[in-house]
């Protein structure tokens, strides 16, 4: 479905569901003061649903909104969404009655990046969707570019496009990938020798300001006291230097072992344009080949760090 | 039982970032096992001076403020 179209329904469903008083608020996206950058919109009352949007620009994570959140909730979510949504829902964050979830077929959003490199130096004003197609508009300049050039990267490998739970569906649900391989370019150091991985690794890292979006834009990250913020003890060093930015990315890429949808709010978030994708593909790959699990797919299911077989990989130990 | 699960992936992230393998060891011990713990011991020591000084993060306080 035509985002313009499946935003005129969520404008519909969300209004019913305020005026029917189902929801105390519902969570969706609004268009951005900047363009391709549609934000997070908690609608309120029925007149605020007005302001409700769908398109290729809705990056963030909703779920992530929710944490710590009171009363009936409706949330509009597309496949990641709704899978940060059971995840959370499987850890106790919130229960599933409590919400009312607005699932909608994932477009693939795009990255912001990709478009701004193909006009370098020149200020994009206005960005449209036409079809298969984005206008880019700016002071003298019109130009097409085609949507499937420019996606997220975590959008192309996406295996769920479709919500895994929900309410209410807009539109029909679409095919669950755009046909990109996951495997072939998750982990991608893997191929390399040691001293080569960390050369990537700290490439990787050397623009990391320490400014944390990441971490807030990311909807597994709700402790209420992170460990980098703590400082008794303190776990880890809070200056730019490359040992602390490491340490850093490597223990917040450890803690969404076995959640991490690979969902790309935190690349979409980052002011650097940092691949934090390349830490947290391996991490994903590791278990689905070793434990069989998928985040995020059941609410049900029991989250595989926290339980073990008895058959379990054990080739590393001495 | 739960610990292999966690160190199993944590010791792939580790090396997949470009820890040198042989670096991190893994063993069960229990208290009982003292002939094991010295063994265990011996291998980590020797295997870790075969591969020498660490490069992976590291912190130089004389460069941090």
């Amino acid at each position: 479905m035509e985002p313009e179209k499946a935003a005129e329904k969520i404008r519909q469903a969300a209004k019913k569901l305020l005026e029917e008083k189902k929801v105390d608020v519902v969570v969706g996206y609004a268009k951005g003061t900047v363009p391709m950058r549609d934000r997070p919109y908690f609608a309120n009352t029925p007149e605020e649903c007005a302001n409700l949007t769908w398109s290729s620009f809705c990056c963030n994570n909703l779920a992530s909104l929710l944490i710590g959140r009171k009363g009936k909730i409706g949330i509009v979510a597309q496949g990641c969404v709704s899978r940060n949504l059971a995840g959370l829902i499987q850890e106790n964050q919130f229960k599933r009655e409590d919400l009312y979830i607005i699932g909608v077929v994932s477009p693939g959003m795009v990255d912001r990046r990709k478009v701004q490199a193909r006009f370098s130096g020149k200020v994009i004003t206005e960005v449209a969707e036409d079809g298969e197609d984005l206008v880019v508009k700016g002071r003298g300049f019109e130009e097409r570019v085609p949507k499937k050039e420019v996606k997220r990267d975590n959008c192309y490998t996406c295996m769920h496009r479709n919500p895994v739970i929900f309410d209410e569906m807009i539109g029909e649900k679409e095919t669950d990938s755009f046909g990109g391989e996951l495997d072939k370019v998750a982990a991608p150091w893997e191929k390399l020798t040691a001293d080569e991985r960390y050369r990537e690794f700290k490439d990787t890292l050397k623009d990391c300001i320490r400014c944390y979006a990441c971490r807030d834009a990311c909807p597994l990250c709700y402790c209420h006291v992170c460990f980098v913020d703590e400082t008794q003890p303190q776990w880890c060093g809070k200056t730019q230097d490359e040992a602390d930015v490491e340490t850093f990315h490597l223990l917040r890429a450890f803690h969404c072992a076995g959640r991490c949808t690979d969902c790309g709010a935190c690349e979409s978030a980052c002011p650097q344009g940092i691949k934090m994708r390349r830490l947290t593909t391996k991490i994903e790959k590791d278990i689905r080949q070793m434990y069989g699990y998928e985040p995020g797919m059941n609410p049900e299911a029991t989250p595989p760090m926290s339980v073990y077989r008895p058959n379990d990989p054990q080739d590393f130990i001495l | 039982m739960f610990a292999r699960r966690r160190f199993a992936v944590l010791k792939n992230l580790l090396e997949y970032a470009g820890l040198e393998p042989g670096r991190l060891h893994f063993s069960w011990i229990s208290s009982a096992e003292a002939e094991k713990f010295q063994k265990t011991a011996s291998r980590v020591i020797e295997e870790v001076r075969k591969l020498g000084p660490a490069k992976f993060v590291i912190k130089d306080l004389r460069k941090v403020a």
